[in-house]
């Protein structure tokens, strides 16, 4: 294994329904970098994210995932969110009756096997609020429900931040936000960054790049990392799009064989 | 809370002891005729007029059919209930303790169990607990006589205040309502009798708790509730059974009326244990600016039939119904509730969950009628189901009887399952499936559980979280 890594994916196979859709997936999230997953719509990002969560949709059909070290391949979520994996959703789902803050205790308690003093919990709550320029009562409405698609996306980095994960998991946090919210929610990510901590951004544009400098891009394209690169490569995509990537691939494959759709299963 | 297996629970069924000592004296024997009802008015030593209304009912009682589900209610008929093997009588000591020296001890042990002296150190409201047919210990805060507040079992009522139940009693419900209010009718024996007098608002929760101790005892109180113009009460009532093993029968009666600007709000926790028939007859009349409001949670039981109504009466009055009903392996839950506009300008609302798994099953039926002529009239209906798993089931009646067509009717149900999303987006907290599963379920029911006193509110999720054990996995 190597040294220092916080999360090393390797030969990652997933099928969903029967259908596969990573098609042997290797990446290595050393501590403290930041690594930027980029490609089209329908490429496998949101399953390589879901899967490494542990979405019971998804199936594993071959290679391993390891978080420090463990493999946690075949783990329940509740259980990689203890050894300290998080991901933050693309589709938050609401749970109504229950509060943020009732929900972020149990979260918090869960995820440190202990509970924190009720103060304690309070200026921590309050600290995490401020950072994402939430008003306080939103830890008194329930769990993503009515929420804005700009609240929910800062309801997950709040989350975040509070269960201080080692290695975390952004699944397009950036989508659909204003500006202002796009600042606010990367101040939220950079806010995690620690020479400990590992942190994957899984996006469709390079815009939130600007705000959270990666260390590593990759392109996944038909459920394979198809290159990687340095901040230069968001530029380049930026520049030319995708198919100046995917137009060689398909090139060198000939024919469109297990290429995807859809991701949002 | 620690994991427990499923058969723990059962086995381990947490009011479900039985009291081996108490031995119930002056018994009636079982099964129902004309000698058996007449037997308990002997006992208890009622006026005229009673005894002939208990003769009467008992003949609407012998001549209506058992409901079948095709008029009203659960289909009672796919269930082997014998009236004939049924205690309908039994006083459980002589007289009614006064004070809790008073109450004999192995009666007191049952209650310990329950928590009824702290209960009533804590709520100072007068206990009005019933133990068997007859209620054996009641007690009134002494600031609520002052105020004219009569609190006591329903017997003594019509001992001391024979008069005021003479003119209400049977006049909300009559016997003639349906097969089990006439049973009801016929061998009622304890419950409560409220009555505030006019402008008399009364800042604390009135608090019964009804209790089932003989075997296959029908358990048949009867409640009556009278709030006087500008009045207001909550009266809090909740019940838990131990398990038998023979089928028991719960068939009660409540009737409130609650008079011009009157508030009445009426809350009650039942947790029957898994053989006991659940039948009951809750029925209020509002007067002018009237809010009479239902609270009802049923846990457990074999089969509830519980559909609490208001009736609209004059302009202005307003009714509403939370309903929450939590059906578990082998039980039926038929509740829901009815309200009925006769006049113009009144209002109402009905809010009903329910909650069903392993195998369990929730129907939700209720009645909203509006007379001709009732003018303006606004109703909101909800109700959602949750499925915990894919044997359970869950059904909705709603029938609508609109005879004027210038009203304004809200209606939406939902039935959702404890989706994989949810649990999905809970465990990747770190929370596991059965803490998730509970927040979920737990989160359902809180626009019901807000509404309950504090104390209700914390027993009611604790009953949920054991109805809850081994649902998962």
């Amino acid at each position: 294994m190597t040294d220092g890594a916080v999360m090393q994916v390797e030969g990652l196979e997933v099928s969903v329904e029967g259908k596969q859709i990573l098609n042997g997936v290797d990446l290595t999230v050393p501590a403290g970098e930041v690594h930027a997953i980029m490609g089209p719509n329908g490429s496998g990002k949101s399953t390589l994210a879901n899967t490494l969560m542990g979405h019971p949709h998804y199936d594993v059909t071959a290679g391993r995932i390891l978080l420090k070290g463990h493999d946690i391949t075949h783990l329940p979520p509740n259980e990689r969110a203890q050894r300290g994996m998080f991901l933050a959703m693309q589709y938050p789902t609401s749970i109504p009756g229950v509060t943020m803050v009732n929900f972020l205790r149990a979260a918090m308690k869960a995820v440190q096997g202990k509970d924190m003093p009720v103060r304690e919990f309070r200026e921590r709550l309050k600290e995490a609020l401020e950072i994402l320029k939430m008003d306080e009562s939103f830890a008194r409405r329930y769990v993503n429900e009515g929420f804005s698609g700009g609240e929910k996306k800062r309801a997950e980095v709040l989350q975040m931040s509070l269960l201080r994960p080692v290695m975390a998991v952004m699944d397009e946090t950036d989508s659909g936000l204003d500006i202002d919210a796009l600042r606010t929610v990367a101040e939220g990510i950079n806010a995690l960054r620690s020479p400990e901590t590992g942190i994957l951004l899984i996006t469709h544009y390079q815009r939130i790049l600007n705000y959270v400098t990666p260390d590593h891009i990759h392109v996944l394209y038909r459920g394979k990392i198809v290159r990687s690169g340095g901040r230069e490569l968001a530029t380049e995509l930026e520049e030319k799009g995708y198919d100046w990537i995917t137009n060689a691939i398909d090139a060198e494959e000939g024919v469109l064989s297990g290429a995807t759709e859809s991701e949002d299963a | 809370m620690t994991t427990q297996k499923a058969g723990d629970i059962v086995s381990g069924y947490k009011y479900g002891w039985h009291d081996p000592e108490f031995k119930p004296v002056n018994e009636v024997k079982k099964g129902l005729d004309a000698g058996v009802v007449a037997q308990i008015s002997e006992i208890k030593n009622e006026p005229q007029w009673m005894r002939e209304f208990r003769q009467r009912s008992l003949q609407h009682f012998e001549s209506k059919p058992m409901p079948n589900g095709a008029f009203w209610g659960g289909n009672i008929e796919n269930y082997d209930l014998d009236f004939n093997d049924i205690y309908y009588y039994v006083k459980p000591m002589e007289g009614q303790g006064r004070t809790w020296d008073e109450v004999p001890e192995e009666i007191k042990r049952t209650f310990d169990k329950l928590g009824i002296p702290e209960a009533e150190r804590k709520f100072l409201a007068g206990v009005g607990a019933q133990y068997d047919s007859e209620v054996v210990y009641h007690k009134i805060r002494e600031d609520l006589e002052k105020l004219g507040v009569i609190f006591v079992d329903m017997d003594t009522g019509l001992r001391e205040h024979e008069d005021l139940v003479r003119q209400y009693f049977g006049t909300v419900v009559p016997p003639a309502d349906n097969k089990f209010a006439a049973l009801n009718s016929a061998v009622w024996s304890g419950g409560s009798f409220v009555y505030v007098p006019a402008g008399v608002k009364v800042d604390i929760p009135l608090q019964a708790y009804f209790r089932i101790n003989t075997e296959n005892m029908g358990q048949f109180e009867r409640t009556l509730i009278i709030a006087e113009e500008g009045s207001y009460v909550h009266y809090v009532e909740g019940c838990t059974a131990p398990t038998y093993s023979n089928d028991s029968l719960h068939s009660a009666v409540v009737e409130i009326i609650v008079k011009k600007g009157a508030r009445v709000r009426y809350t009650t926790i039942q947790n029957w244990s898994n053989n006991v028939y659940n039948l009951v007859t809750k029925r209020a009349m509002a007067y002018q600016d009237a809010v009479m409001e239902w609270v009802d949670g049923n846990l457990g039981s074999k089969l509830t039939m519980k559909y609490p109504s208001v009736y609209l009466m004059e302009p202005g009055a307003h009714g509403e119904i939370l309903s929450l009903a939590f059906a578990g392996p082998g039980q039926h839950q038929d509740a829901g509730g009815k309200i009925v506009h006769v006049a113009p300008n009144t209002t109402s609302t009905i809010i009903s969950k329910s909650i069903s798994r392993g195998g369990g099953r929730t129907s939700y039926r209720g009645l909203l009628k509006v007379h001709e002529g009732a003018k303006n009239v606004k109703s909101t209906v909800r109700c959602d189901a949750l499925l915990l798993d894919q044997d359970s089931r869950s059904d909705t009646y709603p029938v609508m009887e609109i005879d004027e067509e210038q009203v304004n009717i809200g209606h939406e149900a939902t039935v959702s399952k404890v989706g994989d999303e949810q649990l999905f987006y809970l465990q990747s907290r770190g929370i596991d499936e059965t803490e998730a599963t509970k927040m979920i379920v737990n989160g359902f029911v809180e626009p019901i559980v807000k509404e309950l006193p504090m104390e209700y509110a914390i027993e009611l999720n604790r009953l949920i979280e054991l109805q809850m054990e081994g649902s998962v996995g």
